[in-house]
């Protein structure tokens, strides 16, 4: 009797939830099922039901290919040096923008430097190419002028992986600003007045203020880039690397497209995104963990 | 926070600290304009800068000229606009009923719909649903597969069960509103800051969206702007590089060409960038509110 109480109650919300769940289930879930082709040998003809299991085969495979080793290392490469000069870029400009005297023009410099992030890495990859270029772009001319040899940004794999790291900061570092300045407002102002009392300077109070208030906020943010490692995205390593530089460009996300979709070879691509999809939900298990229990914060 | 203080050293190297990160922000675009209304010799002898050398519009009439961009910008228009509306409504379909404290089985639907947020079958699972269900080629492959993104969802559902009273639910259901009633009478008009927001993120995400069409998409006639503008341009710059270093390379598409072309696409992302900024941060904020 309660249940149909409830049901005449509520029905409509059912209904309204009927299309999301279906689409869920069909690109979100059905895409699982798949998945089993990485312990098949898949066979178009057959398709994924009927072709035929061969186990972990695929996985010693890919275990034993070079390039997979070279992609992993790379994604791990990348994704390490976003974290080490990618981070902390932010917070420090951040703290810049904290300290800026004259609101006007802080706040015409956040809309400005929100910019780069609403850009798409197609339009960014086309606008460094010109810049980077080693025959015809600006900063080669420039440094040519004045009497320097040019530099392959984008041709040699130490500098590409500088071009990269750059380009990344140059891409995200406002942006990213926005949630430290957002836990920045939330410090006591007393503080501030209590250590101006004592005749602190700018960088202790900096120091002693500012960085101790929004330590957990760098901390959640730092344990979550750890826990997304594994993770990277497409369109950048994708459009800014070539293939003079595939030694460090070519990384899980590339490598998995060149195989899969290019190569058409699908049961090692699929395992490859298997091994990339296991590891990364265990990096970020793992990081939220540790969240829970260094901050009390978790994410999921 | 700063009050009443006096202008220090400190104060002026932040100033120029701030000025170099804007410039070094925006230097690079000043630079693609003034290559794209410079002359071709102009360029190569690397006179081109931060202004225009021989002022000439020669690359925007050929970017204007050429039928496919043009064809390319109003299908990427048609197809952000319809994939925004769509998902707009998949998503509020989905933050309404979710955002329903009383609703039986949400925490299940929640849990149903965040794991895909941290597990997904990859490319190749995906690509072979979508080949298996006959989207390859199709408009539709743009537009379906991205339809609700659950962090969207999230911060929907945060913000209908932060903002709008329970109190108000209660009134409407004694006057014998139906629950699409009170979603289109009441929570709809209440939440326009949150649907503006997040059909900003759609607009955006859809506007600059590559790889699905990379990989689903092979009908020239299908190529959203960005994939248009990476085969084009991109794509093109890359040979120049991988083309034997030192050696004088052919060009096919001049460096003008290329930096018009990248303009055109740049512009309608400049033109709604006021709003774009103003709700997006809002939207950053409503997202860091946890339920």
């Amino acid at each position: 009797m309660r249940a149909i109480h409830y049901l005449q109650r509520y029905w409509q919300l059912y209904i309204m939830l009927l299309p999301v769940i279906a689409y869920f289930f069909v690109f979100k879930y059905m895409p699982l099922y798949g998945v089993t082709i990485a312990f098949k040998e898949y066979n178009p003809f057959k398709g994924v039901n009927a072709s035929e299991w061969i186990g972990l085969d695929v996985f010693r495979n890919i275990f034993a290919m070079e390039d997979f080793y070279t992609a992993l290392r790379n994604t791990f490469l990348l994704n390490g040096l976003d974290f080490v000069f990618g981070f902390p870029a932010p917070i420090f400009l951040a703290i810049c923008l904290n300290e800026l005297k004259f609101a006007s023009f802080k706040r015409l410099s956040q809309t400005l430097l929100y910019l780069p992030h609403f850009i798409s890495w197609v339009i960014i990859g086309g606008i460094m190419y010109q810049l980077f270029a080693t025959n015809y772009g600006i900063i080669n001319l420039l440094l040519a002028k004045i009497g320097i040899a040019k530099i392959p940004f984008l041709s040699d794999s130490s500098y590409w992986l500088v071009t990269y790291t750059s380009v990344g900061i140059w891409q995200s570092i406002g942006w990213g600003s926005i949630i430290y300045l957002a836990a920045m407002t939330g410090i006591n102002k007393e503080l501030y007045d209590a250590a101006d009392v004592d005749g602190a300077s700018r960088l202790r109070r900096i120091w002693h203020i500012t960085i101790p208030g929004i330590r957990s906020t760098i901390i959640v943010l730092m344990i979550l880039k750890i826990g997304d490692m594994v993770d990277i995205g497409f369109d950048r390593p994708y459009i800014i690397g070539n293939v003079m530089v595939r030694d460090v460009s070519d990384v899980l996300s590339t490598f998995i497209y060149r195989v899969g979709l290019q190569n058409s070879q699908y049961s090692t691509a699929t395992a490859v995104g298997l091994f990339q999809a296991v590891v990364g939900l265990a990096f970020v298990l793992t990081a939220n963990y540790v969240s829970k229990k260094t901050t009390d914060e978790s994410i999921i | 926070m700063i009050r009443n203080r006096r202008t220090t050293w400190f104060d002026v190297i932040n100033l120029v600290i701030i000025t170099c990160c804007v410039l070094l922000c925006l230097a690079p675009f000043v630079h693609i304009v003034s290559v794209s209304f410079s002359s071709g010799s102009a360029i190569t002898a690397g006179k081109v800068f931060l202004f225009p050398i021989q002022f000439t519009t020669e690359a925007y009439s050929s970017v204007f000229n050429d039928k496919s961009m043009l064809r390319a910008l109003g299908f990427t228009i048609l197809l952000t606009v319809g994939f925004t509306l769509l998902a707009m409504l998949m998503t509020t379909l989905a933050a309404f009923p979710l955002s329903n404290g009383k609703l039986k089985g949400r925490k299940a639907v929640m849990l149903f719909i965040v794991f895909t947020m941290f597990f997904s079958g990859g490319l190749i699972p995906e690509y072979l649903l979508i080949k298996s269900l006959g989207l390859l080629d199709k408009m539709s492959v743009l537009i379906l597969p991205g339809l609700i993104s659950p962090f969207s969802m999230i911060i929907m559902v945060t913000f209908l069960r932060t903002t709008i009273p329970e109190t108000l639910h209660e009134a409407a259901e004694i006057d014998g509103c139906t629950h699409f009633g009170k979603l289109f009478r009441i929570v709809l008009p209440l939440s326009l800051p949150v649907i503006a927001t997040l059909a900003l993120f759609y607009a955006v995400g859809r506007w600059n969206g590559f790889r699905d069409a990379l990989f689903y998409v092979h009908d020239q006639n299908l190529f959203p702007l960005q994939l248009k503008l990476y085969q084009m341009v991109v794509n093109n710059m890359i040979s120049d590089i991988t083309a034997i270093e030192g050696a004088e390379m052919k060009k096919t598409i001049s460096e003008s060409l290329k930096a018009a072309s990248i303009m055109f696409a740049t512009v309608p992302i400049l033109i709604v960038y006021p709003w774009l900024q103003r709700y997006f941060v809002s939207g950053m904020t409503l997202g860091s509110v946890k339920e």
